[in-house]
């Protein structure tokens, strides 16, 4: 196969599995499952080969329907971009597997259109990574908006309504998003990223410009979460399936934070969106703001889910931390933290799911040790998962934090290092809180709960650990924290280095 | 200097009770077969560290670089003197500590032992870490996991109490773990790099006065939550709800000690002694050193529970290590890293023996051991070997550790300090004799029927109370744990 | 005075920019809120339709009969193209809107929000 094939393959076969379940389905009722999960696993290892490929070869460009550039869109498999589809696809295709019995119990008889949609997202998702040119990637991310929000309305009662508010916020998002680029698009006349780039590095920075990027900014921040506007997130994450969120959660708001990373470090000279206007600074600071946000309002929450929401806005902001030092430790961090984040979050959102399907709760005032006892490898990879979030070696979460530590020492950002400090004592307090739940608190002790010994009655009343195709997936992510810690030296030299844009 | 040669016997030292871990998880319905795994583990590991003795003696440092992260940045194991001297230690006493945990358990019939056998096996893996650490992020990093392994140690018993002691514990653990990372990121900044190197990375390095004394208050703090330092000590008397070998290896050895061991790494291989001394740094340190010392012998002797008491006593003598730190003579450092070994083997011996009483007559406090030494005579006596020789009295290894110490203030010019070990002498034995006493000179009919705890217990204890006289008389047999003491502190002083 | 003549398409762009988001963001009845959308979605086409304008220009088209053969009088049709995308990914928009707005109606009963909240409780 002609080595650019692949770059365009990548998103492809999302969308043509996406196309395909609906008329498969009526062929054929309750193959959605196989289509879906078959068609992410082919993505992955394609996207696996574009990885191999662009290491040892170098940029992958593709010129969709032989168009050149700048007039053409172009998509551009470089470092970043193959390492971000890899982490996206390996992800997405761990969810889906995991989703057969979630969708069975949670959705029925919504199989086809959840499938369907969630292909539809992680193929916007790849559109999104791969593009070379940001009207296309106005028009992938709308699509995976669309996708999101349609996902995201496949759940419970208060589902639709959260959708709807989401539906309306990112609305704005992107529509800033189309602003700003129109400002940009007048300055410069170009939409190609490495046409901007050589004009952009010869122009004077102007009020349209400036314009532009902060309407930029804004809309992509709010579909990263950024604080403060993150408010559609909770509700969201808690009110959808499992599924869903296991599958919006980890990958996409990283993919709007790649974004920013994309135009501030690669389009714009390094220096000018730091130096010029502290347009970086500023995201470094919101991160902050949210990481702290974040992590206090998760130590109040009761439902697991909405925990694991808090937390991931207050994750979000380490990486714009990160994106906010620009600075190559911040940049190393802020990518490392991306790639983690997704495995432990993933991983996390699984292990509720798991809780749920079998104490059909994930209330967590009645965790007790009983849930470890019914489900030990669930625990062990909570547990796992846990210790990586809060950041402790030999887990991945750990690397990432002394990257973006390093990074704002160097910087002599001494708040950003208070900010990462406290937050990981903060996240010790509501993980070890779930922990000394489920290993020790024993059922007879919550007056108010005091017979959840027995949790979903099973038919041989012992051990209800949940189905291998629900198991092997949280265990694959958690075990996948361990050795992306253990490797976080081969990961950072090998992949991310070559990644970091020059004058940085 | 010394040479450095490329090995892999640090790594499979550190490693070995990982793999053993994975064997006791698994074996968990065999009790024996279970044992045996943490036996096993445990002489390979301290065979492997004792054959690193003879390079080291010889001025050869084993190096085995795991990752290289950036230039500058890495994680690598280095068997240097002071490596060695404590991993000898740790691994050494873990396999007393191993047997008598048989027996405490098995006597007591205690629960999750599987767990039990398995953190421990963990956390002596983070402990040879520790010592084995060539830079700062590698310290940092094992010794975090060093936290994370002892605590299912500490809330073993799973009470409320526990829980809450646990919980303590990873409070204080955990934010001196990030403090000692934000730290370690403020070194590399400043220095430009993180590896251990005696007299320190901080010479001649071109930084603000207030700067080095804040990155020094980050660093106290760091490894000062280990080491008992007050006022940041106080997790570990709660800590002691613990069962018995846990408090003895553990809180009187690994992990405390990897806290002193830690505060001489930073002392004397960070900071260096002409950076500590140019900024009163030392002083400083002295001071809470001091304080420390006075405050818990003060505190002990109100302390009923005599776990309680001796955990008191142990964050004292941590002090006279930080104390000889701090000293920065020649005599007062070698006290200092000499008194590691020293209280080590003296403490594990009174913890051992207090479990044994507990473990036999479900006794707890020292006003209920009216007469007890008639019933436990072995138990007894080795408590008194050992308290003896916390006192400092010859001719227990205890003496000499002291007597460098006294040597060591007279030398520094602060007779202060001289005054201070007296009177601490003086305070340990008020509040560890009259064990003694009441044990054999006073008379009760509670221990009547009692006889002596079993030979699992009782073999181990008196083991370690004949080594700490043995090495009194012969300080360098064996191990020559004096000879390592006195070259690493040679070594650090004399750039 | 001047430049508010000048330019007052752009001024007229964004007073629809600032009811479309009044709308999306401070009525009450969801429905509302999508009209609110749909107005801020336009207006955004709007102005990049204002910004390919050029006065006196004529539609791109290479037709001697339309007497242009000089190109600078087109006007620049990349961002109508780009419009046209917009609009279709804007359709979508608000028939996902709309579907969504169906299903909270057929579970609630209402499309006002006060009462919405209410009924979620």
């Amino acid at each position: 196969m002609n080595p650019p094939h692949l770059v365009i393959l990548i998103p492809l076969i999302f969308f043509a599995g996406a196309l395909l379940i609906p008329l498969l389905e009526r062929w054929r009722h309750g193959c959605a499952y196989g289509v879906a999960v078959a068609s992410a696993a082919v993505g992955a290892l394609v996207t696996v080969a574009g990885l191999v490929e662009v290491s040892s070869g170098g940029t992958l460009r593709y010129q969709v329907s032989g168009w050149a550039p700048p007039i053409g869109i172009e998509l551009v498999l470089d470092p970043l971009s193959a390492f971000l589809s890899v982490m996206l696809a390996s992800v997405a295709l761990l969810v889906l597997v995991h989703s057969g019995s979630v969708v069975r119990r949670e959705l029925p008889g919504k199989a086809m259109p959840l499938y369907s949609t969630a292909l539809l997202l992680v193929g916007a998702l790849l559109g999104i990574t791969i593009t070379g040119d940001l009207f296309n990637l106005y028009v992938f991310l709308e699509i995976s908006s669309l996708a999101s929000y349609a996902l995201l309305a496949l759940g419970d009662r208060k589902a639709p309504v959260s959708a709807f508010r989401y539906l309306i916020l990112g609305t704005v998002g992107a529509s800033f998003y189309l602003l700003g680029l129109g400002f940009v698009f007048m300055t410069t006349g170009s939409l190609n990223m490495a046409d901007l780039k050589l004009i952009l590095s010869n122009l004077e920075s102007s009020p349209p410009l400036l314009v532009g990027l902060v309407l930029i900014t804004t809309g992509v921040g709010l579909k990263m979460a950024l604080f403060p506007m993150h408010g559609w997130l909770p509700d969201a994450y808690t009110y959808a399936s499992s599924t869903a969120t296991a599958l919006i959660a980890p990958i996409g708001t990283k993919i709007a934070a790649y974004v920013l990373i994309r135009i501030f470090f690669f389009v714009l000279d390094p220096g000018f969106a730091s130096g010029e206007i502290p347009l970086t600074t500023a995201i470094g600071y919101l991160g902050a703001a949210g990481i702290l946000w974040g992590s206090i309002l998760a130590i109040a929450q009761t439902d697991l889910k909405r925990m694991l929401a808090y937390s991931s806005v207050g994750q979000i902001g380490y990486i714009a931390l990160g994106i906010g030092l620009a600075s190559p430790m911040g940049f190393i961090g802020a990518i490392l933290h991306m790639v983690n984040h997704a495995v432990m979050k993933g991983c996390l959102f699984l292990v509720s799911a798991n809780f749920l399907s079998r104490l059909g709760h994930a209330d967590i005032r009645r965790f007790n040790d009983s849930t470890r006892v019914h489900m030990p490898w669930t625990a062990a990879g909570f547990t796992m998962a846990a210790l990586s979030m809060i950041g402790l070696p030999p887990f991945a979460g750990f690397f990432s934090k002394w990257y973006l530590i390093l990074g704002s020492v160097e910087e002599s950002n001494w708040v950003f290092v208070a900010v990462i400090l406290i937050s990981s004592l903060l996240s010790a307090v509501y993980f070890f809180r779930l922990i000394e739940r489920i290993y020790l608190r024993s059922p007879g002790r919550d007056s108010k709960y005091p017979d959840e010994a027995g949790g979903a009655a099973a038919p041989d009343g012992g051990r209800e650990e949940v189905s291998a195709s629900m198991l092997a997936p949280t265990l694959i992510l958690a075990s996948a924290l361990l050795v992306l810690g253990l490797l976080n030296v081969w990961i950072v030299n090998r992949l991310i280095q070559p990644m970091i844009p020059a004058g940085l | 200097m010394s040479d450095v040669f490329q090995s892999n016997i640090p790594l499979w030292a550190v490693s070995i009770s990982l793999l053993a871990t994975l064997g006791i998880l698994v074996s968990g319905r065999k009790p024996n077969l279970r044992e045996f795994w943490t036996l096993l583990a445990g002489l390979i590991k301290f065979g492997l560290v004792l054959s690193l003795l003879p390079s080291v003696r010889a001025g050869k440092i084993a190096e085995c670089v795991l990752l290289q992260v950036s230039p500058g940045i890495g994680l690598s194991l280095r068997a240097d003197e002071f490596g060695v001297f404590f991993a000898l230690i740790a691994s050494g006493l873990w396999i007393f500590t191993s047997i008598y945990s048989i027996g405490y358990m098995r006597s007591n019939q205690e629960l999750k032992q599987t767990r039990y056998f398995a953190s421990f096996a963990v956390a002596l893996s983070a402990t040879l870490g520790v010592a084995f650490a060539g830079n700062l992020l590698t310290f940092v990093i094992f010794y975090e996991m060093l936290t994370l392994a002892t605590y299912p140690l500490v809330i073993h018993k799973e009470t409320g109490e526990a829980l809450r002691a646990g919980r303590q514990y990873l409070a204080y653990s955990l934010t001196a773990g990030v403090l000692l990372l934000a730290g370690t990121a403020w070194i590399y900044n400043t220095a430009g790099t993180i590896e251990f190197q005696p007299g320190g990375i901080l010479g001649g390095v071109e930084a603000a006065p207030n700067a080095i004394r804040c990155l020094f208050f980050v660093f106290v703090a760091g490894v000062g939550v280990k080491a008992g330092i007050m006022p940041l000590h106080s997790w570990l008397p709660n800590a002691m709800v613990a069962p018995t070998p846990v408090s003895a290896l553990l809180h009187a050895v690994a992990v405390v000690k990897s806290g002193v061991f830690g505060v001489v790494r930073v002392v004397g291989f960070v900071f260096g002694p002409e950076v500590m001394a140019e900024h009163g740094l030392n002083l400083i340190l002295a001071v809470l050193a001091g304080a420390t010392v006075l405050f818990s012998s003060l505190i002990a002797l109100q302390q009923d529970s005599l776990k309680r008491r001796l955990a008191y006593s142990t964050i004292g003598h941590l002090s006279y290590t930080v104390m000889g730190a701090a000293l920065l003579t020649p005599e007062g450092l070698t006290g200092g890293i000499y008194h590691i070994s020293t209280h080590a083997v003296m403490k594990i011996t009174l913890f051992f023996c207090a479990g044994a009483i507990y473990v036999h007559t479900h006794k707890q406090n020292v006003s209920e051991l009216d007469g007890i030494g008639r019933a436990m005579p072995w138990t007894i006596g080795a408590f008194t070997l050992g308290s003896l020789g916390l006192v400092g009295i010859p001719p227990i290894n205890g003496f000499f550790s002291k007597w460098f110490l006294c040597l060591g203030s007279l030398q520094a010019g602060w007779p202060m300090v001289l005054a201070l070990f007296i009177l601490s002498g003086l305070l340990n034995a008020a509040y560890l004799l009259p064990v003694v006493y009441r044990g054999f000179f006073r008379k009760s009919e509670e221990f009547e029927k009692f006889d002596e705890a079993p030979p699992l217990m009782v073999v181990p204890l008196c083991t370690t109370a004949a080594l700490a006289l043995v090495l009194g008389l012969f300080p360098n047999l064996f191990f020559d744990f004096f000879e390592l003491a006195s070259g690493i502190s040679e070594m650090i002083l004399a750039s | 005075m001047d430049s508010i003549h000048a330019h007052y398409p752009y001024w007229v762009v964004l007073t629809l920019l600032v009811i479309g988001l009044w709308g999306m963001l401070l009525k009450g009845n969801l429905m509302k809120k999508v009209v609110g959308m749909t107005i801020f979605q336009s207006a955004i086409i709007l102005f990049f339709i204002l910004s390919a304008y050029k006065v006196g220009g004529t539609v791109p088209i290479y037709d001697e009969a339309l007497g242009v053969g000089d190109p600078s009088l087109y006007i620049n049709p990349l961002p109508h193209t780009l419009m046209l995308t917009a609009i279709v990914v804007g359709v979508a928009i608000v028939g996902e809107a709309l579907a969504l707005l169906i299903v909270i109606y057929r579970t609630y009963g209402t499309l006002e929000e006060p009462v919405l909240v209410e009924r979620m409780k």
